[in-house]
């Protein structure tokens, strides 16, 4: 198995573009990671699309084709991923998988999604197709319920507080005030976050990731080419991916995600990495809480000290293992489908010394963690700085 | 241009129901809803009363204040979004109930909430061609919004009429310019034989409200050369309290200049007839030489926007019918099942 490494990121603003369209969006990000790599769209030789439900969310499928169309990439073969909020993390996998194997040598991996077409009730609908029609969504389960479960049990479980859990969109929102993409740029505090409005306790309105209009995408290359595009290539030193049951009442825990665990595993093993050596990560915090239980499932705190490390400001940037520089999908927003992709984008940014004022010093590991559904898909990625 | 208001007039019906007591039936929380969207309560039409009689009380204000012979009015436009008849006229009920009958031309104007200052432009144009002495337009509404929906702590019902003739001494306020903005923008409609409006949630706002009010104030200090300074007054259509607050900010008008023209707090949102009882208010309280800017919003979209200064008449001419804070102090509350069956939610 071959390197690989992430030669070019590209992504659009998050948040309502209500004036851009879906194709517009790819288009946009795309044509952004070229010109970051510095690499002709000639020399393309695949792509894979992380993407949820564009059936959904605007009433269009086969957007592989659609994508590779009107970027000007037929006749290359384009591939479409879905495992939900996870599609872009999968995206990603599967091209780095492609380029690893040496079928591929340069390789689009992208993600997208166009949520603000529908009204937000229809959005919601659309997310909760990701969970167990028969076994949750039937008896009126969406996702903030399944993830206040989540909540509910790891408070009596390990006294995780609603403040702590608001610490983090506090956190996030703050960082993404730093980052020019993100689609909120206002800061927020605890005591707004505790009046915001009850979605379904004790997750409140300011708990919840927002829905977002976004794309990104990054370029892969092999290792020993990518010194011929950029002097700071970024490897991808492991990667994992993990499946669990789709339904969160089969699990035996509800305050950790086994996916998780095993992708992390997998990540750490591929790469000889450990938790302690990580220097920041993006992580999946569709709810305040998934932040808590990601710090905890790989490895970064002690199982119940999520809420904690957070109220410590360990995860802050400055602190010691800064999560969700990017303002995570709280802050930057949650396209679902791009969102693996955009936290990949923001690991490349990080390592490569280009945060600008989100800079965290001297970067040279980072991860990324996302997640589908309530944990039935998992995925994990290790950068490291390869120059 | 060469035209001014002659005389205008308002309706609000009596009947008033707090945003407490809808929230209270949703199981909403009522400080949040006041709080965001600064409304305390709004007007409720009784049973009998719909978009034809609010416009025919606001016609007989106007013409009152104005002291014309109807007979000389030559055209009557109801601009509305609640026509009682989808086919048959409100105007012409107007015409016929201020004696302005038969020779005139008339004709009912839809554009969402804009559609009474589309009246005003028309007859603008009218008076302007020399086709007829005065003009009379009308926004009237007995909104709908539909249960549950946040539409139903603000749809409201209301109307304003105003009366174009020349500028000369009998004109209360001159008109200095209008521009218009225009876009096919579907942020909030009603198909035919549906009884409530959909809309798109936060989609009505920046690239709704926000870019065709700001749109059209922008092109007509441009078009005059004139600075939001110029101006002693500003109304703008009244969704709610916050949006015309929120653009008054961006376009550089303070609170005071629009406090005066903002009723929704009291009164909801009265759809066709906001602006117009907005401007009918600043008009109440305005002295001669005053410059007033007014700009609706109809959903659809688009924005009129009108620049007047007040003329020596509006003193004596003011008092000749009832004012806006008349109608809006002149109320009795009512809980949410009357209210529900006033507006014939509930039907034996």
């Amino acid at each position: 198995m071959r390197d690989v490494a992430i030669i070019g990121v590209g992504l659009t603003k998050f948040g309502e573009l209500w004036d851009v369209s879906f194709r517009q969006m790819m288009i946009e990000a795309g044509a952004r990671a070229l010109e970051d790599a510095k690499i002709d769209g000639k020399q393309i030789d695949a792509m894979y699309v992380g993407n949820m439900s564009a059936g959904q969310f605007i009433r269009q499928e086969h957007i592989s084709s659609l994508i590779a169309d009107h970027a000007g990439l037929v006749p290359i073969p384009s591939t479409r991923v879905e495992g939900a909020c996870a599609s872009g993390g999968l995206a990603l996998r599967q091209a780095v998988i492609a380029v690893a194997s040496g079928i591929h040598d340069f390789v689009v991996a992208a993600g997208i999604e166009k949520m603000t077409d529908i009204l937000s009730g229809q959005a919601t609908g659309a997310l909760a197709t990701a969970a167990d029609q028969e076994w949750e969504v039937f008896v009126g389960a969406t996702f903030p319920a399944l993830y206040a479960l989540m909540a509910r049990r790891h408070m009596y479980e390990f006294g995780t507080t609603e403040e702590q859990m608001a610490m983090v969109a506090v956190k996030n929102h703050q960082n993404a005030c730093l980052n020019p993409c993100a689609q909120y740029h206002t800061k927020i505090t605890v005591d707004s976050v505790l009046k915001s409005p009850p979605v379904t306790l004790p997750l409140k309105l300011l708990d919840c990731s927002p829905i977002t209009d976004g794309a990104a995408c990054v370029i892969l290359a092999p290792a020993e080419k990518a010194r011929k595009f950029t002097d700071t290539p970024i490897l991808v030193a492991g990667t994992g991916q993990a499946s669990d049951s789709i339904s969160l009442h089969s699990r035996a825990s509800l305050t950790s995600l086994r996916a998780a665990r095993e992708a992390a595993k997998m990540a750490y093993k591929a790469s000889g990495i450990e938790p302690k050596d990580v220097d920041l990560a993006e992580v999946h915090d569709c709810f305040t809480i998934a932040e808590i239980i990601a710090i905890e499932d790989l490895g970064f705190c002690k199982k119940g000290e999520g809420g904690k490390v957070t109220q410590e400001g360990e995860t802050a940037i400055g602190g010691r293992i800064p999560v969700n520089t990017s303002g995570g999908l709280k802050g930057k927003g949650h396209p679902v489908g791009a969102t693996g992709i955009a936290q990949a984008a923001e690991i490349v940014q990080q390592l490569r010394g280009e945060a600008g004022k989100r800079q965290v010093k001297g970067a040279e590991i980072g991860l990324t963690h996302n997640v589908g559904g309530s944990g039935g898909t998992a995925v994990v990625h290790i950068f490291r700085r390869g120059d | 241009m060469n035209v001014g208001i002659v005389g205008y007039g308002v309706y609000i019906p009596r009947y008033r129901i707090k945003v407490e007591e809808i929230a209270k039936i949703w199981g909403e929380d009522p400080e949040r809803i006041k709080r965001g969207l600064m409304v305390e309560e709004k007007s409720v039409p009784a049973p009998d009363e719909d978009t034809a009689t609010i416009a025919v009380e606001a016609a007989r204000n106007a013409v009152k204040r104005a002291g014309i012979d109807p007979q000389e009015i030559g055209a009557i436009y109801v601009g509305s979004e609640s026509h009682p008849y989808a086919v048959k006229p409100t105007a012409t009920i107007v015409a016929e109930a201020i004696e302005a009958t038969p020779r005139l031309t008339a004709a009912d104007f839809e554009f969402a909430c804009k559609a009474g200052t589309a009246g005003i432009q028309t007859c603008i144009g009218a008076v302007e061609a020399g086709m007829m002495k005065y003009g009379m337009a009308i926004g009237a509404d007995t909104a709908q919004g539909a249960p549950g929906d946040p539409l139903e702590y603000t749809a409201a019902a209301g109307g304003g009429a105003f009366i174009v003739g020349k500028n000369n001494g009998e004109s209360l306020a001159m008109v200095e310019g209008t521009y218009s903005y225009t876009t096919d923008t579907p942020d909030f409609w009603r198909r035919e034989m549906r009884p409530y409006p959909k809309h798109g949630g936060r989609f009505t706002g920046k690239p709704a409200y926000f870019k065709h009010v700001i749109s059209a104030a922008h092109g007509l200090l441009r078009q005059l050369k004139f600075t939001p300074q110029d101006f002693t007054y500003a109304v703008f259509h009244q969704p709610n309290g916050k949006f015309p607050l929120q653009a008054a900010a961006e376009l550089g008008f303070s609170k005071e200049q629009v406090l005066p023209g903002l009723l929704t707090p009291k009164i909801g949102n009265t759809y066709s007839g906001a602006s117009l009882i907005g401007l009918a208010s600043v008009l109440d309280q305005a002295r001669p030489g005053d410059r007033v800017l007014v700009v609706s919003f109809g959903s659809g979209a688009g924005s009129d926007a009108f620049s007047m200064v007040v003329k020596d008449a509006i003193e004596e001419k003011r008092d000749r019918a009832p004012k806006v804070v008349d109608y809006v102090n002149t109320k009795a509350y009512v809980d949410y099942s009357t209210y529900a069956k006033y507006r014939k939610l509930l039907v034996r």
